[in-house]
Order: structure tokens, then sequence, then C-alpha cells
């Protein structure tokens, strides 16, 4: 690990659906191009891998992506947006300066991981992902 | 007084009704849900139900705040950080006395639902465990005999409404006719006050 790489925002995605977590993350970070990458994680389904939310692998998802400058957690719907409120509630269940970003899941996560990538804090990466709602197709 | 033997009870009677009324839960939540809720919730009072024998808490809000913990983590879906989020804010509402009245209860209970509707965004009315939770803290002043009645009361009572929270409001109209899981559930855990109190 580099210095540089040591500043990024950590990206965590939470879905219902494992297959659809590491999905939206391979994508995010495929188009985020070339160069030093945010770390990102996917965090869908449940420990027995089912469909449906897990704390414990939320939680190790933001640990490992916690480099110090915060955790932008985007979510898919339903529980995946309570259960981590309720673990931002907790207090310690996730690093300092994790945040629940009100974003799009897709839109969102290529935003945040390209924005994070090219070294924003969190505040920025979390305007950024928030900013994808902004985008409409029709 | 309620020490923390009664709130044991109430968690381990609460599972045990779960256990036998799981599958009404999920056939409830097969209409206008994804037909999980009865076995998410006994997944997740099982995880209770250990965790309590295992750590054996000993103040009413040590015994809630576990038993919300496990929740959380356990059940999966929606209703477990919205009935873990219940019970710890209700175990941090009655602090470490060893022993609580049934007012401090009461106000604790409305702690845990406010927390709730903080959580989830719903309100009475939108068809979910709340339609079950306020009327029944509301008649917990009385007795949990009349919380018991208030919550069934409550629950029975979601049923011609349109729900406007969680999945079945993708329903839109067709949610109408159906009795809300959430509020179902949330009835079992009211009456098992009644049980755990030996009334």
């Amino acid at each position: 690990m580099n210095d540089t790489e040591e500043r990024f925002v950590g990206i965590v995605l939470v879905s219902h659906s494992a297959a659809v977590a590491a999905s939206v993350a391979e994508l995010a970070t495929g188009l985020a191009g070339g160069g030093a990458l945010a770390p990102v994680a996917p965090a869908g389904g449940t420990l027995d891998g089912g469909l449906g939310t897990s704390t414990d692998v939320i939680a190790a998802a933001a640990a490992s992506v916690d480099r110090g400058a915060g955790v932008a957690v985007l979510t898919d719907l339903g529980s995946a947006v309570l259960t981590v409120k309720a673990l931002l509630a907790e207090g310690d269940e996730l690093p300092d300066g994790t945040r629940l970003v009100d974003a799009p899941f897709v839109e969102g996560a290529v935003a945040a991981v390209v924005t994070a990538s090219a070294g924003a804090d969190l505040a920025t990466v979390e305007a950024a992902a928030a900013e994808a709602y902004t985008y409409r197709k029709v | 007084m309620l020490n923390a033997d009664f709130f044991r009870r109430w968690m381990t009677v609460t599972a045990v009704s779960v256990d036998r009324e799981a599958e009404r839960l999920t056939e409830l939540d097969s209409p206008i849900g994804d037909a999980d809720h009865g076995s998410n919730l006994q997944r997740g009072f099982t995880a209770v139900t250990a965790a309590l024998e295992k750590e054996a808490p000993d103040t009413p809000g040590a015994v809630l705040a576990l038993a919300g913990r496990q929740l959380i983590s356990t059940v999966g879906g929606a209703s477990g950080p919205l009935y873990g989020t219940l019970l710890r804010r209700t175990g941090k509402a009655l602090g470490d006395a060893p022993e609580v009245t049934g007012e401090q209860l009461t106000d604790a209970l409305r702690t845990g639902v406010d927390a709730v509707m903080a959580l989830g965004g719903a309100a009475p009315g939108d068809k979910t465990m709340i339609d079950a939770l306020v009327p029944a803290v509301d008649a917990l002043a009385e007795s949990f005999a009349a919380a018991k009645s208030a919550a069934e009361e409550g629950a029975v009572a979601t049923t011609p409404l349109q729900a406007r929270k969680g999945r079945a409001s993708y329903l839109g109209e067709r949610s109408i006719g159906h009795q809300d899981p959430g509020a179902t559930s949330s009835a079992l855990l009211i009456a098992a006050l009644v049980e755990a109190a030996g009334e």
C-alpha cells in the first residue's frame, strides 16, 4: 500500500444479492479506468449465501476498505438500507467516518468509485454518488 | 417490579410463539412480501434464546440490548434491524436498573417504537408493525392483557389498509385485503408479555 492509497475513501456496496454486489463492484472498478483505484468491497447476501443482508458481511466489508479517510456505503433497498442504518446507530460496528450514502445503487457506485479513486474526500464522494439521482435517461 | 428473569421469559416465550406461528407468518408474507417473515424471525429468536442462555445478562436493559443485537445480526431481512432497534432502544431506555416498573417499561417501549418509526419511516396506518405496536404501548399502562388485545386488534385492522412501506408497498392497492405479517408478529411479541408475567 502506498501513501496515496492510504488516503482513499473506501466504498462498500450492499445488496440483497451477493452476485449483484460483486457485479456492481466489478462494473464500477472497471469503469473507473486505469491508475490507482479506491478500495471497493461488495457486501451482498446473507452469510449462508441466500438473499438478504448480513451485518457480519457488511461490517467485514467496511473494515476491509477503511484507509482512515472514511467509508461510503451504498445500498440497494429495503433491509439493506435498514441494516446499515441500524449498524450505524450501534456506534461501534462500522469504522469511524462510515456514512450511508443516499444514491442509486449502480450509477451511484460508479460515481463513488470514480470520484474516490481520484482522491476525493468522503463528502465529495457522497455528493458525486447522490448526484447520480439527477441523471435522467429519458 | 419486573426483573431480568421476567425479560428473559418475555424473549423465550416470544421465541416459542414465533416458532409455533412461523408457518402462518410466512403464509401472510407470501401474497404481499417475499415469504420469509416466519423463517427469518425464527432464526432471529433462536439466536436470541441461545445468546441469553450463554451470556446470562442480569438486568432488564441488558437482556433487551443483547436480544436486539442478535436480531439485527441474524435475521437477514428488514425485520432484523426493525425488531432489533425496537428491543435495543427499549433496553437502552431501561438503563441498568436491576428491576423496573410497568410504567418504566411502557415509557421505554414507547421510546423503542419511536426509534422503529424513525428508522423505517413508517407511521400508523402504513400497514406495518407500527399498527400493532402503537396501540399496544397506549394500552400497556392499563395491563399486559389490554396491550395484548390492542396489538392483536391493531394487527387485524391492517387487513383493509394499503401498504405504504416496504416491499408490500410496490403492490399498491393489491396489498389491500391481507393482514400485515409484521403487525402480526408484533402482536406475538406483545402477547408474550402476558405469559411472561404469568397472567
